[in-house]
């Protein structure tokens, strides 16, 4: 109990601090729809063809953007030598970590809903059919960026390419994550609901969650400290 | 009197070259421990190895007993180093609220407002800590690490940047520390202050630890003293 009400605290902190400097999401945010108009002129909105590839643009918009949310994470924490206070705090190293992903997760989830009405006025396409199921897989497949973004960030947050070097450790392992969601996302888009291939999915998104919250809580001391 | 600080033939290394050798000092409780030596002797990295922030290669380090890293270790220390440690966007208030939520402290509001006012930051306790001078994020840096009323205190320099009054105002606070049988070291370059404040002396050299001992009158006096004793020439 008083290692969630920590990590909670972590997350309000950080939260927070986005809301008064509104750095990542900003960027993230900017950047989404910026790639979704793009993607809009390249495509013709009313052919079939666009209800085949919004999924996957629509999670490669959202993998991108977090990329900037789950830089910002650790690297929040650089200046006045702030991490190394939290690490010599009564803070647990795993609330820390857990902190840091509940708070990309809110930001990220944020981006998404902003990105979804641009999607959906420049795409043409019904996205809001299914909102439970959609709520769903933006949680799932979130949760999972979050962690192993907050995860590989606290890894690589003391080296001088972090930015360049998180994404590229970090896209492959998001590869089964990524496949899962854009085909959740692809039924609801077509306006199909949810048949047991979805929930299959559903269930490798939901044990991608479980395998990397667990091996964020069993090696925090390792990751921050080691 | 019981150690609760107890280093015993601690080596570290960066690379190959070796930061500490072979130190040993034994800090009993309620005892303040002035930390001497000159700009790289290794007073920082001991200080960062006792908060359990940086390793060593060999040697044993003990805090009450126990390895530094331990969830009651850290409970139970108070740690200051070179950064403030404090959020820069966030306010004197707001951030040493979050570190007393994260130190579970009870009646939180109650004792952030009485530290704020401690360090005479009451009146801007409500600002971006960006828009303080040094010395008052200095005060704030102090207000979080005794906030959760640590056992052991670890404090890097923590006279820098801070005027009279504020310096009056931390001799009290670790007066007040040791009161309650808290054990303490600092390292500091201001002999004056920390020879009227320390119980106990340690001078460390190039890694080396050349004295550790109780605080004599003599020091007192002459606080340039263990220098020119203990140190090689040309140190004090």
């Amino acid at each position: 109990m008083k290692a969630f009400k920590q990590a909670f605290s972590v997350a309000r902190k950080d939260l927070a601090l986005e809301l008064r400097t509104k750095e990542s999401v900003n960027a993230a945010g900017a950047f989404s729809i910026a790639i979704l108009i793009l993607f809009s002129f390249a495509f013709d909105p009313f052919s079939e063809a666009i209800h085949e590839l919004a999924a996957g643009l629509l999670w490669l918009t959202f993998a991108f953007a977090g990329a900037l949310v789950f830089n910002r994470g650790f690297a929040r924490e650089l200046p006045n030598e702030c991490l190394d206070t939290l690490l010599a705090s009564p803070l647990a190293p795993s609330s820390l970590l857990i902190g840091k992903a509940i708070g990309v997760f809110f930001l990220l989830l944020l981006v998404e809903v902003v990105s979804l009405f641009v999607f959906g006025v420049f795409y043409n396409i019904r996205w809001w059919l299914h909102p439970g199921e959609l709520a769903l897989t933006c949680a799932l497949a979130s949760w999972g960026i979050a962690i192993t973004g907050s995860v590989f960030g606290a890894l690589t947050v003391n080296l001088r390419l972090r930015e360049l070097m998180l994404p590229v450790i970090i896209y492959p392992l998001l590869v089964p994550l990524l496949v899962g969601a854009i085909e959740m996302t692809n039924a609801l888009l077509g306006n199909q609901p949810f048949t047991s291939y979805e929930w299959l999915w559903a269930k490798v998104l939901i044990v991608f969650d479980i395998v990397f919250t667990s091996l964020a809580i069993a090696l925090a001391e390792t990751i921050l400290v080691n | 009197m019981t150690a609760a600080i107890e280093i015993a033939h601690i080596w570290k290394y960066y690379g190959d070259y070796p930061a500490l050798r072979d130190c040993t000092l034994s800090v009993a409780e309620g005892s303040c421990c002035a930390l001497l030596g000159r700009n790289g002797a290794g007073k920082t990295t001991l200080l960062r190895i006792l908060a359990g922030l940086s390793h060593f290669q060999r040697g044993t380090v003990r805090l009450f007993g126990t390895a530094p890293r331990t969830g009651e270790t850290r409970r139970r220390t108070g740690f200051l180093g070179h950064g403030i440690g404090v959020y820069e966007d966030l306010s004197a208030r707001e951030n040493l609220q979050f570190f007393a939520r994260i130190a579970d402290v009870p009646n939180a509001r109650g004792v952030v407002s009485g530290w704020l006012e401690r360090v005479g930051l009451e009146r801007v306790a409500d600002m971006p800590v960006r828009q303080f001078s040094r010395g008052m994020r200095q005060r704030l840096a102090l207000a979080r690490t005794f906030l959760h009323a640590p056992n052991v205190l670890l404090l890097d320099e923590p006279f820098t940047s801070l005027d009279d009054r504020a310096i009056h105002m931390l001799s009290q606070l670790l007066v007040e520390a040791r009161a309650r049988q808290a054990t303490i070291i600092l390292s500091t370059h201001q002999l004056r202050e920390a020879m009227a404040i320390a119980s106990h002396v340690a001078l460390i050299e190039n890694g080396r630890l050349r004295f550790s001992g109780e605080r004599t009158q003599a020091m007192l006096d002459d606080p340039a003293l263990l220098y020119r004793l203990h140190a090689e020439p040309g140190a004090a």
